[in-house]
């Protein structure tokens, strides 16, 4: 069973239709006994980095995550709580992330050319950097869907695939038992259904 | 490198897909989650809802529908129609839309776009202004097309996106339903504008015209569409073929 942990932050609908469509039992859930006892987690967020993390923390959600992160739990985090999982967020003032990977979140403001629309919305290619089982059912240049105004750098040994917007931006990150989507798979058609699947068959 | 869009919009009443031509005369044409399914599978980027019932047991029909549309098809979806508060935003969203689309809401009410960029943020805003030429210029017109507001088009949008729009769908009301071509001037006019992204609504008629949309104004994100999906004179898988055949860089 996955459990899809609900802080308060973001519509949490749509990754609930996608497992039922992949045959996945996963449920959403604040308890901390559903948290400890699912074999893998999923971190969801939409909004800005401060107020998610602090909603993480109010609900005590941030402790038991990084807990269970420690007990080699498979977690995913998607979207914002994929930035979540880094040092450090530089959204509206500087503030803590779970410190579960290497890197920080910064806008992308300057980042990337001037013509460039921020937010960052739509279909883009993956560039997959290297082989690992989340994309066991994907392949390079599959499209996946984005929207986000910040992007994590410095990323290090946890990058797994880019895409290109100017730059190449930050798309998914793992290390170890830790995996992260920048992009929406729960909105991201069947390649999204597919990374889904490989997070479930881990 | 992000792709083109390509939107199929359906227009719903009483729990069914309609399409008018310069927006009366609708004819019933499928079932909502049906021809949803069937656009996701040959490639639709994205789908447009728009709500045009009037009453409130319409209304809850509506988001019933809708509740079974984002439980079956897995790309963003967008709705509008009868968005007037943030209030609505709540409902919709909660079906399991992903952005909504504001018209005359916006016009009667200038508090709803930055009200609800704020609760929901920016990329969840998107602001859908129907626009026609009067006496040469472009004016924003409320109610489905109705109204003039007398409005200046631009300067208007441009204050939607400063107030917190995150995306806009522009749709001439001059082109609309004429199948002769997206309205260029008018669309070159918005991207100029704004720096958020511009989906083209009114005047598909061909494939030619999507090509000549994305060719013409490099700055575009989308183009949108109805009665020539519903009616099948353009396939969404055929349209992108022909779109990459042209160097446009589109999702396969």
């Amino acid at each position: 069973m996955i459990a899809i942990i609900d802080y308060g932050v973001g519509n949490l609908f749509s990754l609930v239709s996608s497992f039922k469509a992949i045959g996945v039992e996963a449920v959403v859930t604040d308890r901390e006994e559903v948290i400890r006892a699912a074999d893998k987690l999923i971190l969801p967020g939409v909004g800005a980095f401060g107020d998610a993390r602090r909603k993480l923390a109010e609900t005590g959600m941030d402790k038991l995550v990084l807990q269970e992160a420690e007990a080699g739990k498979p977690i995913m985090g998607i979207c914002l709580g994929m930035q979540l999982l880094f040092e450090k967020g530089y959204e509206y003032g500087v503030h803590d992330g779970l410190g579960l990977l290497k890197g920080e979140v910064v806008s992308m403001e300057g980042v990337v050319p001037a013509d460039y629309k921020i937010p960052h919305i739509g279909w883009n290619g993956l560039i997959i950097k290297r082989e690992n089982p989340l994309f066991r059912y994907i392949k390079d240049a599959d499209h996946v869907y984005f929207v986000h105004s910040y992007y994590a750098k410095n990323c290090d040994d946890s990058l797994l695939a880019t895409a290109e917007y100017g730059p190449e931006l930050t798309a998914a990150v793992t290390k170890g038992n830790i995996y992260g989507c920048q992009f929406h798979p729960e909105k991201s058609g069947n390649v999204g259904l597919n990374i889904l699947r490989g997070f479930a068959d881990l | 490198m992000i792709t083109k869009r390509i939107i199929p919009c359906l227009d719903v009443r009483n729990g069914r897909v309609v399409k008018g031509t310069n927006f009366e005369n609708l004819n019933d044409v499928s079932s909502p989650v049906e021809l949803g399914k069937y656009y996701s599978d040959c490639g639709a980027d994205e789908l447009v809802f728009y709500d045009i019932t009037a009453s409130s047991d319409g209304r809850k029909l509506f988001t019933d529908i809708l509740t079974q549309v984002a439980e079956n098809i897995f790309i963003p979806l967008t709705v509008g129609g009868g968005i007037n508060t943030v209030e609505d935003f709540d409902r919709v969203l909660k079906c399991g839309a992903d952005k909504v689309s504001v018209n005359s809401g916006a016009i009667r009410n200038p508090d709803l776009i930055p009200r609800a960029a704020e609760k929901y943020g920016n990329q969840c805003v998107v602001i859908s202004a129907d626009v026609k030429r009067v006496n040469g210029e472009f004016h924003i017109f409320a109610k489905g097309g109705r109204e003039d507001t007398g409005m200046e088009a631009i300067s208007w949008i441009k204050r939607c996106v400063e107030n917190g729009a995150g995306e806009v769908v522009v749709n001439s009301i001059d082109t609309d339903g004429v199948r002769g071509g997206f309205d260029l001037e008018l669309l070159k006019l918005v991207c100029d504008a704004v720096n958020v992204p511009v989906i083209a609504s009114g005047g598909a008629g061909c494939e030619q015209d999507f090509v000549d949309l994305f060719k013409e104004i490099p700055t575009i994100d989308a183009g949108l569409a109805a009665s020539i999906f519903h009616f099948g004179q353009v396939k969404i898988s055929d349209l992108k073929q022909t779109l990459k055949q042209n160097g446009i860089t589109v999702r396969i």
